[in-house]
């Protein structure tokens, strides 16, 4: 019964969601009011290049304080993208609006040209945005395997009544789950540790759980928030093997980041945020050497600091 | 997968569960198949010699005094889906409770103003529906509630279908609706078997429901619902971003835990064939959710045992003579003393879920840190 059942956008939501039917396909009632909302994974057919994510003028408050000042920058697929700045920059803010944690007080953002602004965070999830949490949010009295197939059941349907009755769905959709969130423990490295509890893993093997877990939603994007914080430098560079692995996989990439060298050699792309505001774009080379990126990083202001 | 987990399981000092976790799984299957066969055999515990006469009730007769027993454990199991499994404080368990004791008194009795008399078989879906009903209309606008808030609004829905229960002519209150039919069936000499006199018959329905309910509840605990609640409770946040639907089953939770509490309200208006508006105190709730923690929240064995416990105490103290007093008098203080005993010496429960306990030092580690 709940499989069929389709969650009305909610009523505060619905302001940003009726303009925003962009023509992707071509349902002729899409065009009266918002189509009911598919859980459907979005942006597989854009091709590699073409925009995937487009922040648009987004502009964000915490009572007074402007965490995002009109920020607008494009995500293309099949890229590496490097989203840095000082503390308080606004990075974290910037990827709390994606995945839909914090809304927008303007501006939109667009994913595979459909609105996210305004929807449930699960519903983003489906859409194909995945996330890691900057400091390190596991379920912890869960085994590795079973966090990451909370993940992975964000594209089951086994409803409450195929679990009760333990219809053929139920059976079929864990033994694939489990299957395939064993591959992504294996392909980030820690399938060894499958069966031990989130909490008793060390520090580095719960960062790769929280990537399989978010892999495991099957995303178009991830985003990883400062995936090296407390890394060594062999850690890191094993990340950077990691990172590229999962671009290889089709994954296009948006990753937060302080450690500069980390971002500089894994990235195609970099907007460089301050003070909530976009300061530079480009490749690392160009933004390396931009003037307004140095005195960021290197003459920010005593007071600001 | 299931080897490895019994070999953790194995490592936890309770040998009990220990040994039970590391056997074959038909050879599990084969004791719970014997301890449900023990189960049925419960009526006739008093011709065990030395020992049964010791557990048996002599305030009430044995038979009355299981099946009470099994209503509550059904109250319970109900009640741990929703506090033990989705972590959602529910402290207007009677509500439900209510809603389908009423349901089935209404459609049933003859002093309904419906004047329907329907047989007991057709009122009983019809009362699990309504009680499914009643948890959807009051999870959906309190859901979003955490916590503290929740458990009030809980608290305020009881006491709302007490009150409603109490005051309108239409549910009779005090007066209540008597004359309720019983289940169909009768002995081959034409005798009715469910009748007010004999409870056994009504003991072992409520056992078989209450081992369908345990099969039900496990089978959706080792699911993806099961997992979704497990992670709600763990990271609720993090739970939505992983793309579970917090609010759908939270829903869920309730709406199950809401129809096997109206589940318990079709048994225990059934046997005495009488129900009023009295029973449905908060102590009621209280007591519910009492027998679920002191048992071990989010743990089967553990709402089973807690539902034993908070209606076998106070019926084998009927006609106990302490200081001069029914020791039944005593109850409520009795279990002020048990729960206390109970919250310090063993806070995660007296059969615990390993992550609830896990999750409780995890929390007392925070406290003193």
């Amino acid at each position: 019964m709940s499989e069929t059942r389709r969650e009305e956008p909610s009523a505060s939501g619905a302001e940003t969601l009726i303009d925003s039917p962009v023509p992707t396909g071509s349902s002729p009632a899409a065009s009266l009011h918002e189509r009911p909302f598919s859980s459907g994974k979005r942006g597989d057919d854009i091709p590699d290049g073409e925009p995937l994510l487009e922040v648009d003028q987004v502009t964000l408050r915490f009572g007074g304080v402007v965490a995002l000042n009109d920020v607008s920058f494009t995500l293309r697929k099949g890229e590496i993208f490097g989203l840095i700045g000082p503390n308080g920059a606004g990075k974290t803010t910037c990827f709390n609006a994606m995945t839909g944690v914090f809304r927008p007080a303007s501006g939109r953002i667009r994913f595979a040209g459909e609105t996210v602004t305004g929807r449930k965070k699960h519903e983003i999830t489906r859409m194909g945005i995945a996330r890691t949490f900057q400091n390190v949010r596991l379920f912890p009295e869960m085994t590795a395997l079973e966090n990451v197939m909370v993940g992975a059941d964000s594209r089951h349907k086994t409803s409450v009544f195929s679990a009760l009755f333990r219809l053929p769905r139920h059976w079929r959709e864990e033994r694939e789950g489990r299957a395939k969130s064993m591959a992504l423990l294996e392909f980030v490295g820690i399938a060894e540790r499958a069966d031990d509890l989130a909490r008793n893993l060390p520090y580095g093997a719960q960062r790769r759980l929280e990537i399989a877990r978010a892999l495991a939603t099957e995303p178009t994007l991830l985003c990883l928030d400062e995936p090296a914080a407390g890394f060594t430098p062999a850690e890191k560079v094993e990340l950077l093997a990691l990172i590229r692995a999962i671009r290889a996989r089709g994954v296009t990439v948006l990753l937060i980041e302080h450690d500069m060298r980390l971002v500089m050699g894994v990235t195609d792309r970099i907007v460089v945020l301050e003070f909530g505001k976009k300061i530079a774009e480009g490749t690392p080379a160009e933004v390396r050497d931009d003037p307004a990126v140095v005195a960021a990083y290197l003459g920010v202001p005593a007071d600001a600091a | 997968m299931s080897e490895t987990t019994a070999v953790t399981k194995g490592k936890l000092r309770n040998p009990l569960r220990g040994w039970y976790a590391n056997l074959p799984r038909p050879a599990r299957w084969a004791v719970l198949a014997a301890v449900a066969a023990l189960a049925y055999l419960l009526p006739y515990v008093a011709q065990v010699p030395i020992v049964g006469p010791q557990i048996i009730t002599t305030g009430i007769d044995w038979s009355s005094a299981l099946f009470n027993m099994s209503y509550y454990v059904l109250l319970a199991l109900g009640l741990n889906v929703v506090v033990g499994f989705a972590g959602l404080l529910d402290l207007g368990y009677v509500g439900f409770f209510a809603v389908g004791a009423l349901t089935v008194a209404v459609l049933t009795s003859p002093d309904s103003q419906l004047q329907t008399k329907w047989p007991w078989l057709a009122a009983v879906p019809v009362a699990i529906a309504l009680s499914l009903v009643s948890g959807l209309v009051l999870g959906w606008p309190t859901l979003r509630l955490r916590g503290d808030y929740l458990a009030i609004v809980t608290l305020g829905f009881a006491e709302i279908i007490r009150v409603a229960a109490d005051s309108t002519g239409f549910l009779r209150g005090d007066r209540g609706f008597s004359k309720l039919p019983h289940p169909p069936g009768t002995y081959s000499d034409g005798k009715p078997i469910f009748g007010i006199i004999d409870a056994t018959p009504y003991f072992w329905l409520g056992l078989t429901l209450v081992i369908l309910v345990v099969i039900g509840a496990r089978n959706l605990e080792r699911s993806r619902v099961g997992r979704s609640w497990l992670a709600i409770r763990e990271d609720e946040e993090a739970a939505e971003v992983m793309g579970v639907r917090t609010i759908k089953f939270k829903l869920w939770a309730f709406a199950i835990g809401a129809s096997i509490g109206g589940l318990g309200g079709v048994l225990f208006a059934g046997q005495p064939g009488f129900v009023n508006s009295s029973s449905f105190q908060l102590l009621f709730s209280i007591l519910v959710l009492a027998g679920v923690v002191m048992g071990g929240s989010g743990n089967i064995p553990g709402a089973i045992l807690g539902g034993v416990l908070i209606s076998y105490i106070p019926d084998r103290l009927r006609n106990v003579e302490v200081f001069g007093k029914d020791a039944f008098e005593y109850r409520f203080l009795l279990f002020g003393l048990l729960i206390i005993l109970i919250m310090i010496f063993r806070p995660q429960g007296l059969i615990p879920s390993r992550r609830r306990a896990a999750e409780l030092k995890d929390r007392a580690k925070e406290v003193q840190a």
